[in-house]
């Protein structure tokens, strides 16, 4: 099995003035395949810095990552990246974007419009292969986004704030398709938002993480992502559970916040 | 839409429906129109003036000729050419110069500026002559050009290399600066290796900065190559403009002047009509 293992990873910088920021410190957990995890976390909180540790575009300071008990030492294509926006390349079409990947690794041509088509089919974009991506909408654009990562067949999915760009309602559509591909592709993903709500609807598992150091704060395990397979999201939403959880989380966020403040208050003294 | 109002629209006589509610329109540059009913009248009245200028003899044709004198000069020298060149010969002299120096400005350029986008050393390396080479007007070079190659065609050629080159070199590193992060870890994710991401990554992305420097690299030959034929040549629009006025033959520099003028505003639509075709993308990221 492809399972994701984080050991004890800390990640370090030094700013130009000597001081030591703290980005991530002693994060551990492991994610099996096929599991769906959501990090949520104000901004400093070593999210992002994460989610590139385990693309390989960053090595930790300390600690290691494994993906099926091979040790990552850079960026690879059984990683697959989405990111938010703008990642995709204007110069190609929809179908060149998608088929990109394939493209690096010398597939035969009528192979990869064999893949091509058929997630052009699954993202919903199926008569749009030949356009350009700049005539598409940001939701359309990040559907191909998806799609390019999911031509590759990676193991693990890295959402960094794909849906951040978008307005409400394509965002609510998109989450649906983020949960259909999941089900259906059987992939792990790990999905960075800052929408609370987002992070309770898309994440089986849901890290909230603190900052200086960055940490995880709390773990959850949640219902509400298999639940959205099946049913309307709109009324998973709307679920007192689903409300109550969102309380919760916004409070601990919340809170968060108000230490920093105090912190920086303090520190200004 | 009738054709009478396709055609108003098309000479900007008729504004679009928006635009005629708009109560502000001072100050909104989306509300001001390319305004083609003027160019075509201002064409018009400047054609006239001159013709009615030298028709009336307002002024001395010593000082400016007229249209019908060009005219006349036009014909005799494409027929009978001029100091030993047809006309078309001298135009194509300096075409030939600025597209081998233009050419040659790119292939050393291009390169140069992929790799100062791409390495430290080099980068830190050639920045410094760079930067001193290019506020330098490639005409101040002249004199030592001659000094080197003489008054043929080698000296002009390197004349117009140097004008070419540092402006490519400067497109080109810009060009490659200005791809996004998320693009270069996006294709590595997707597998790409470092040749792949130079070849189908970097270089698409730099293309729009280097066709706008290519566009201004010919603006500047083109100016540069007229001088330098002032300066010391044997052919070349430059040099018959030259020539010309060295017996006071003003319908001969007119002529020259304005033949300057329309290849110099044919290349540039020229290059703006290649760069639609070849980059569509470009500004649309």
């Amino acid at each position: 099995m492809s399972d994701l293992v984080i050991n004890d990873v800390s990640m370090i910088f030094e700013t130009p003035n000597g001081e030591q920021v703290h980005a991530l410190e002693n994060v551990s957990f492991s994610l099996k395949q096929g599991e769906l995890l959501s990090i949520l976390g104000p901004s400093g909180c070593g999210k992002s810095t994460l989610l590139n540790i385990i693309a390989g575009f960053l090595a930790p300071t300390h600690g290691k990552v494994e993906l099926a008990s091979t040790e990552i030492h850079g960026p690879g294509s059984e990683r697959g990246m989405v990111f938010q926006q703008g990642a995709l390349f204007e110069w190609l079409t929809v179908a060149e974007n998608i088929g990109f990947g394939l493209s690096m690794k010398g597939t035969p041509p009528s192979e990869i419009k064999q893949t091509v088509d058929h997630l052009l089919e699954t993202v919903g974009l199926h008569d749009f292969g030949e356009k350009a991506t700049y005539e598409l909408s940001g939701g359309m654009q990040q559907r191909v986004a998806l799609a390019r990562c999911l031509a590759n067949d990676p193991d693990v999915i890295l959402m960094d704030e794909p849906l951040g760009a978008l307005d409400a309602l394509t965002r609510e559509k998109m989450q649906g398709l983020v949960l259909k591909l999941w089900k259906e592709t059987g992939k792990t993903i790990i999905l960075i938002t800052h929408s609370v709500e987002e992070a309770l609807f898309l994440g089986e598992r849901l890290f909230v993480m603190a900052p200086r150091p960055g940490r995880i704060k709390q773990e959850y395990a949640l219902p509400f992502a298999e639940a959205g397979v099946t049913k309307d999201p709109r009324e998973i939403k709307a679920d007192p559970a689903f409300g109550a959880k969102r309380e919760e989380i916004l409070n601990m966020i919340w809170e968060m916040e108000e230490e920093i403040m105090g912190q920086t208050e303090t520190a200004g003294v | 839409m009738s054709l009478i109002q396709t055609f108003k629209y098309t000479i900007g006589l008729q504004k679009d429906g928006l635009t005629k509610r708009k109560t502000v329109t001072f100050g909104d540059t989306s509300a001001v129109g390319k305004g083609r009913f003027w160019s075509i009248i201002s064409v018009i009245t400047l054609s006239m003036a001159w013709y009615l200028g030298s028709a009336l003899e307002l002024v001395n044709p010593i000082f400016w000729p007229s249209p019908s004198a060009v005219w006349d000069q036009f014909i005799n020298i494409s027929q009978n050419g001029y100091r030993n060149f047809t006309l078309w010969e001298h135009i194509w002299a300096s075409l030939y110069r600025i597209f081998v120096g233009f050419a040659l400005g790119c292939l050393i350029g291009i390169p140069l500026g992929f790799a100062m986008g791409l390495s430290e050393i080099l980068r830190g390396w050639f920045d410094p002559i760079v930067e001193f080479f290019r506020p330098i007007p490639p005409l101040a070079f002249i004199p030592l050009v001659i000094i080197w190659s003489g008054i043929g065609e080698r000296s002009k050629i390197l004349l117009l290399f140097f004008a070419a080159l540092w402006i490519m070199v400067i497109a080109a590193r810009a060009g490659v600066s200005s791809v996004k992060l998320s693009k270069i870890h996006a294709a590595y994710s997707l597998g790409a290796n470092k040749r792949q991401i130079l070849k189908r990554v970097i270089l698409p992305n730099a293309l729009p900065e280097i066709f706008t420097g290519m566009r201004v690299a010919m603006g500047i030959c083109w100016g540069t190559v007229v001088a330098a034929e002032l300066v010391a040549a044997e052919s070349g629009v430059g040099f018959m403009i030259m020539a010309a006025s060295k017996f006071l033959a003003t319908d001969i520099v007119v002529l020259g002047v304005i033949i300057v003028g329309i290849i110099g505003y044919s290349m540039d639509i020229l290059m703006r009509k290649l760069e639609a075709k070849l980059i569509p993308w470009k500004g649309k990221a």
